[in-house]
């Protein structure tokens, strides 16, 4: 007996010098919108590289956009290879037809982790990916750290609206571990001006008698900075009555400041803005160096989206609402006196 | 399970039971997860979910539309979930499917739902749009639209804000939010939506009716699907609490902190 367990305990032994020998590989899926990177995906990749092993971009769109991207994206510090894929099918970029590309790299188990930006595609693409591995996703995470030996990568993830911070623990077991980056936790990639790195065009996964449509795409015009990667944002909340209002108060603070525009969940839901400027738990996630909340009460659920602003500065009539407890500078004011004041001062 | 027939429009909608929205949650001293002793209540993506299912019918009946819907609501739970259910039940589904696990088994993971719906479609004749919220409130992952969508290999329209249907052409027409706007999507039955939308609440003559539709109970076994995590928790933590508070007296002032600070005009 005693001769035969010292060999299957050899064999278990061996197959765990085996596993942490794998260094980890990551897939990055770089995101960008009509040829131009998403920022949230620089961020993505500094998570990546932090996993200490190699790291393979992929790059998927139309003819008319990949070969920018892939220009741009092969300097990225950090990336270790460039896969790109291009096909008609990939000009709307919907999961349905991704999915079965992204499966297909991953299912061959070179990778050991699979990362992007938690951005709306993306949270749409890689839960699909995933369930047909049959692993879990780890949703916005804001550190990680992978120990090679165990092949376990722990993540920390805000959960309950930010009230709490959960840490988890994706062990060996699940061969592929996919997750998304909250933005505002990891500084962006830099470039390099001298990287060579390999850069391999892939296949299309061709897609018949597919399921979804794309009919339409409305984007929002703004000449203003982009929300997520803004440095300063102006937000408003319920307060400001209407579109009009909303408008008329809060763009001319936003453009003295060159800050871009947000809202609370109120303002979005009353209909003065448009969805994609929702600050908060369900829409953006925004750590910009100045934060000025107008008409805002403060609601957890806004709080979990800027609570991580370097400054916050509350204007709100109601001396108790919650957003004095966070703001480094409160003050107590009808919004509709204070704010020309605000801008009338900012422009001496 | 409901008698099949193609006369039927199946709407399936998964709830879940939540920490009320308006709560203030606390960690427990322990650091495994939070004071569950408080308010619980709807997921409230997952009341636009009921709503939006209660809308499909209600328009459909006003195009003079022949199609009787059927709405299943869903849930995966501990014992107290069948709440959740009787409140989707009185916001007008039909009937209601709990998926009843032990008070102390840990909350399954979107996976594990995601396989627990698919094994119930599985076990019902047809079903040709699934509904649920864009997220759960309390675990902010976001996933198990996808994930079934995944799994059954159907068409998925994510973050919802508009739904059409044609019932001819059994194809869906959503407006989606996506980054930076919204886009609209064709997608063909059967589908998994999740949804961003308006809900109404429940009156009272609709929550005594609900108590009388109804229920039907499953194990995870009966389903043949684990719900066991398979992310380890680790510890559960406060987050670091910021230091602010401090009002100023006027606009004079605030100013100045902000140009103390850099922020001047550009």
């Amino acid at each position: 007996m005693l001769p035969r367990r010292t060999i299957v305990l050899c064999r278990s032994f061996l197959r765990r010098t085996y596993a942490s020998a794998s260094a980890p590989h990551t897939l990055i899926f770089l995101e960008h919108r009509q040829g131009v990177l998403e920022s949230g995906s620089l961020s993505a990749l500094t998570a990546a590289s932090q996993l200490g092993g190699r790291v393979t971009g992929l790059v998927v769109g139309s003819s008319e956009h990949v070969p920018t991207v892939v220009e741009s994206v092969k300097r990225l510090k950090g990336l270790t290879r460039l896969l790109h894929s291009t096909s008609d099918l990939y000009a709307q970029q919907l999961p349905e037809t991704l999915a079965p590309l992204l499966e297909k790299l991953v299912s061959g188990l070179e990778y050991t982790h699979v990362v992007s930006t938690p951005s709306s595609l993306a949270k749409s693409l890689l839960p699909r990916v995933a369930a047909k591995l049959d692993v879990p996703s780890v949703s916005e995470i804001t550190s990680l750290d992978h120990d090679v030996g165990s092949s376990s990568t722990t993540f920390t993830r805000p959960i309950y609206a930010g009230n709490a911070i959960s840490t988890v623990r994706l062990s060996a077991s699940i061969p592929v571990k996919f997750f998304t980056v909250r933005a505002t936790n990891f500084e962006p990639a830099s470039m390099e001006d001298s990287q060579d790195i390999e850069v391999t065009a892939v296949d299309p996964v061709e897609v018949t008698d597919s399921t979804t449509e794309h009919i339409s795409t409305q984007l929002a015009k703004s000449d203003r900075p982009d929300l997520s990667v803004a440095g300063r944002v102006v937000s408003g909340g319920r307060p400001l009555k209407n579109a009009e209002t909303f408008a008329a108060t809060l763009y001319p603070l936003a453009d003295v400041l060159g800050a871009a525009v947000g809202a609370s969940r109120a303002a979005v839901d009353a209909g003065y803005t448009d969805n994609s400027l929702q600050v908060g738990q369900t829409g953006k996630v925004v750590a910009p160096e100045l934060y000025i909340a107008i008409g805002i009460s403060g609601a957890i659920q806004h709080l979990a989206g800027m609570k991580d602003s370097k400054m916050i500065v509350a204007v709100n009539k109601d001396p108790d609402a919650p957003i004095f407890q966070v703001a480094d500078v409160g003050l107590v004011a009808d919004l509709y006196e204070a704010v020309p004041q605000i801008i009338e001062k900012l422009k001496q | 399970m409901r008698p099949s027939s193609a006369r039927l429009l199946n709407i399936l909608v998964p709830v879940k039971r939540a920490v009320d929205y308006a709560v203030k949650i606390r960690v427990n001293p322990q650091q495994t997860g939070i004071d569950l002793n408080v308010k619980h209540s709807m997921n409230p993506f997952d009341e636009i979910a009921v709503e939006e299912a209660v809308r499909i019918r209600e328009r459909l009946a006003k195009d003079g539309s022949l199609e009787p819907v059927t709405i299943t609501a869903l849930t995966i739970g501990p014992a107290k979930s069948v709440e959740t259910l009787r409140t989707a039940l009185a916001m007008g589904a039909d009937s209601a499917i709990h998926v009843e696990i032990p008070e102390s088994a840990p909350a399954p993971e979107p996976l594990g739902v995601a396989k627990a719906i698919r094994a119930l479609i599985d076990k019902q004749e047809q079903v040709d749009i699934v509904i649920l919220g864009k997220q759960s409130i309390d675990d902010d992952l976001g996933q198990t639209g996808q994930m079934l969508a995944g799994l059954l290999n159907w068409g998925q329209a994510t973050f919802a804000s508009k739904i059409d249907l044609d019932l001819g052409q059994k194809t869906a027409l959503v407006t989606r939010e996506i980054d930076g706007g919204h886009e609209q999507v064709r997608v063909k039955f059967p589908l998994i939506v999740t949804t961003d939308l308006q809900p109404r609440y429940a009156s009272l003559p609709n929550i005594m009716k609900a108590k009388k539709k109804p229920v039907r109970k499953f194990k995870p076994e009966d389903l043949g699907v684990s719900l066991e995590p398979q992310m380890e928790t680790v510890k559960v933590t406060e987050p670091p609490k910021r230091v602010g508070g401090t009002k100023v007296e006027s606009v004079d002032e605030l100013v100045e902190k902000l140009k103390a600070a850099g922020f001047t005009a550009v």
